[in-house]
């Protein structure tokens, strides 16, 4: 496919697609507390703007906080792991254990635990442990991921632990942390979303809860809103992570290459 | 031997056994003398490679020993493995230099002695590109390069160039015999072609499978330098037929 068709198709299919919305709902007389036309939305986006962006700046701290959290105890751990197999066999049956457990189940006890009065703590709890394990196991995975000659040779060259792990590790498993990464960073949005939707009650005043807000006043377009706006978010994280992706693999990795 | 002038390395009694019982090798017993170019030779499952681990030190016999006169610093000894090995995150300039890198040298100095090593390999103006730019030849050239960057008074190579075509294949015979003859280093080398081992190796040790064990040695005096008319000269093929016979009856008695 040409690059024209990549950058210019998905567009095209999205303005066809909310045109067709608009076009349904006057010629259907569809009411606005069902399905809002794209242009109420827009206008709510407006009208609301204050409103929706102050809770988009919460749910965008919260999510960037658990990721970089996430990140950090995530490859943390996984080079506690690397140096030390009694180590990775005493705690990973725990991260696994954190990772199965459904988020929305443990939800309401960290609430309660954190208090409420401190909600975003909550908030970043929760997001922290659904973006945590990809990294976690990705990163993992990445450093005991290393062709076997290369670990030989150094091991002929006496290299010591640090030169293995900063020279041969680090850099093996950097397409699969940053693959881990890519998913951690929308598990952390949805993370802090889903928390908020248990937190609920009016306490944390992110995105999520604008949702549930104007689901319960039926105020769609502001719905739609605040919906679109996450979409938003979760496609600029995405699309950065890609970026950094590109820049750091560009030139040798495989993934990158292009065909 | 004089004993002003212990071989390089001694194996004697070699026999490894792995943890589910399956007898690698059994009974290696070889010297090697300084400045020799060795090939092991045998069909694949031999365990030839295992023989080059045990005297680099990557694996421990579970019997016998093995005597090196190779001084214990880093880089006295240099390895090519059948893949180029290369890490495909660093440009070849650096890749070349790591064993430089691993031992301290200071980065100027190890730079200068890299650029005159991709030099000697013909690869000074692909210093600056990344493994996966380079052809097969051309990464196995700077797997050399990284091996030799170092001085190793002891070269192993596990079947560098198996993987290559036969015309590059032949020229990088070539060069690694001129590396040979300019540093003269002791090279042991691993491979499965009776032509090959022929035409590089001052001595051919012959090995047979299950367990792997040397069965037969044989020097081959062909002159040097050797080249293109070596190939085609009648003591080149009367070697090659002894060495094959010598092969044929080692998969015989394996059989």
């Amino acid at each position: 496919m040409t690059r024209w068709g990549k950058w210019v198709l998905p567009p095209l299919v999205g303005l066809l697609m909310l045109l067709g919305w608009e076009w349904g709902v006057s010629a259907y007389q569809v009411p606005a507390f069902v399905l809002p036309p794209p242009s109420a939305v827009l206008v709510a986006l407006w009208r609301d703007g204050p409103l929706l962006f102050s809770s988009a700046w919460l749910t965008i701290t919260i999510t960037l906080q658990a990721f970089l959290l996430a990140v950090v105890t995530g490859v943390g751990l996984a080079l506690l792991f690397s140096q030390s197999r009694m180590a990775a066999a005493a705690f990973y049956p725990y991260a696994v254990i954190l990772q199965v457990t459904p988020i929305v189940a443990i939800a309401p006890l960290v609430v309660i635990w954190v208090g409420y009065e401190r909600v975003n703590l909550a908030l970043l709890i929760l997001a922290w442990i659904v973006a945590f394990f990809p990294i976690l196991s990705n990163a993992t995975l990445g450093l005991s991921a290393v062709d076997p000659n290369l670990r030989d040779l150094f091991r002929l060259y006496q290299a010591n632990r640090w030169q293995v792990l900063w020279r041969l590790q680090l850099p093996s498993s950097l397409p699969y942390l940053l693959a881990g990464m890519k998913i951690s960073g929308g598990l952390a949005l949805i993370g802090s979303v889903v928390a908020e939707f248990v937190a609920g009650s009016g306490t944390a005043s992110g995105l999520a809860w604008r949702i549930i807000e104007s689901g319960n006043r039926l105020n769609m377009p502001r719905l739609f809103a605040a919906l679109f706006l996450l979409s938003a978010l979760g496609i600029l994280i995405f699309a950065l992570l890609s970026l950094v992706q590109k820049r750091l693999l560009g030139r040798w990795h495989e993934s990158e290459l292009g065909r | 031997m004089t004993p002003e002038h212990p071989p390089l390395l001694n194996l004697s009694g070699l026999r490894l056994a792995y943890a589910n019982g399956t007898l690698a090798l059994d009974g290696i017993d070889l010297t090697v003398k300084r400045g020799e170019f060795l090939s092991l030779l045998g069909p694949s499952g031999c365990g030839k490679s295992t023989v080059l681990r045990l005297i680099a030190g990557l694996l421990f016999p579970s019997d016998g020993r093995i005597d090196r006169a190779v001084s214990q610093d880093r880089g006295s000894i240099g390895f090519v493995f059948q893949e180029p090995t290369l890490m495909p995150w660093a440009r070849i300039i650096d890749n070349v230099r790591l064993p430089l890198d691993l031992a301290g040298v200071p980065k100027a100095e190890a730079t200068a002695r890299v650029m005159m090593e991709l030099e000697k390999v013909g690869l000074q103006d692909f210093s600056k590109s990344y493994p996966r730019e380079l052809s097969g030849g051309m990464k196995m050239r700077a797997s050399l390069a990284r091996a030799l960057v170092t001085r190793p008074s002891l070269l192993l190579l596990d079947e560098p160039f198996a993987a290559l075509d036969e015309i590059t294949r032949l020229k990088l015979n070539d060069e690694l015999l001129s590396l040979w003859r300019q540093y003269g280093f002791t090279a042991i080398f691993v491979t499965h072609s009776v032509f090959e081992s022929v035409y590089l190796s001052t001595r051919v040790a012959v090995m047979r499978p299950r367990p792997g064990r040397i069965v037969a040695e044989l020097v081959v005096d062909l002159p040097q330098p050797r080249d293109l008319s070596t190939r085609t000269g009648p003591e080149y093929n009367a070697h090659c037929r002894t060495v094959s016979d010598l092969l044929h009856r080692a998969m015989g008695n394996a059989a």
